[in-house]
């Protein structure tokens, strides 16, 4: 697959290596943006807050 | 060799290909998931860090505050502190607490949902008592992701004081005790804790976060009482006096 990628860009080596660095930040920004803050409610790390019976 | 076994070793069957494709595709699932965790644990802490400083400052910009005698003698006592009333949704006070370190400044919010907790930080459990009533003023924060403003929840020891600055002044809490309750334990919420129906005679602090650190499966319960206050224009307690200047001018 990424083998795939990397021959199916166009242009010469240093800059099929650019264009792959760059797609790969953007994949790592838009998992940071986006995936991760959803992913996060099912995280096993941020509940605190305690069960609140009717008082 | 002949030429088709060249091209059976160079040009992979359909099956190798499938199959390399799916390894690669489980790789990735591996480096994302372990960019989650670091995202989690660590980049989290960085954003919310920088938000909480934001309302912090904020939030004291609207505030005045005296000089303070910055003495360490013996604070004078201006009788029973005074509620703050705490608007919905507001951020109403900063907390200070020289235990989980000398610059520690973090804002209180309305509300426990996770849009407090993870950008504001410390939440005020809207179903419990204000800063300065009889029975018991309760609060939330994480312990681990989103600034971990309740990290060292764990460290407190005899005579640790926790300061709260609100509109109206600072009030001087004393750590009590701590405890470890299961997530369902709400009665540690009570006006007196564990003590459903009975009428409080203090203003206590309850300060409540997740444990063991990294799990949660139980929460581990601070409680502190209100030892003094002092009006706005009398100046923060000598302990913090530095903090809340540096935290005023930023």
């Amino acid at each position: 697959m990424y083998a795939w990628i990397f021959r199916t860009l166009p242009g010469p080596l240093w800059f099929r290596i650019i264009v792959a660095l760059a797609l790969v930040a953007g994949v790592v920004l838009l998992l940071m943006n986006y995936v991760f803050p959803w992913l996060s409610q099912y995280s096993p790390w941020t509940e605190s807050t305690i069960g609140l019976m009717l008082l | 060799m002949t030429r088709s076994a060249v091209r059976a070793r160079t040009r992979p069957t359909v099956g190798q290909r499938l199959l390399g494709g799916f390894g690669e595709i489980l790789i990735t699932l591996g480096i994302i998931l372990l960019l989650f965790v670091g995202w989690e644990l660590w980049w989290t802490n960085i954003d919310a860090d920088r938000a909480q400083t934001q309302v912090t400052s904020e939030f004291v910009q609207g505030l005045q505050v005296g000089p303070g005698d910055g003495s360490s003698a013996p604070e004078k006592d201006f009788g029973p502190a005074p509620i703050t009333a705490i608007p919905d949704g507001e951020t109403f006070g900063v907390f200070y607490i020289p235990r989980f370190g000398s610059n520690f400044a973090h804002p209180v919010t309305n509300g426990v949902g996770m849009d407090v907790l993870n950008n504001v930080g410390i939440g005020h459990y809207p179903e419990t008592q204000e800063p300065g009533e009889l029975g018991n003023f309760a609060v939330a924060a994480h312990r681990q992701t989103h600034g971990q403003v309740f990290w060292n929840i764990d460290k407190f020891q005899a005579g640790d004081k926790i300061y709260l600055q609100t509109r109206k002044g600072f009030y001087t809490y004393e750590w009590r005790d701590t405890e470890i309750v299961h997530p369902s334990q709400g009665e540690v919420l009570l006006p007196v804790p564990h003590e459903p129906g009975a009428k409080p005679t203090t203003s206590m602090l309850t300060m409540t976060s997740c444990h063991p650190p990294f799990t949660t499966r139980m929460r581990i319960i601070a409680y502190a009482e209100l030892e003094s206050w002092r009006p706005a224009d009398a100046g923060p307690p000598a302990e913090i006096a530095d903090l809340v200047k540096k935290t005023m001018e930023k």
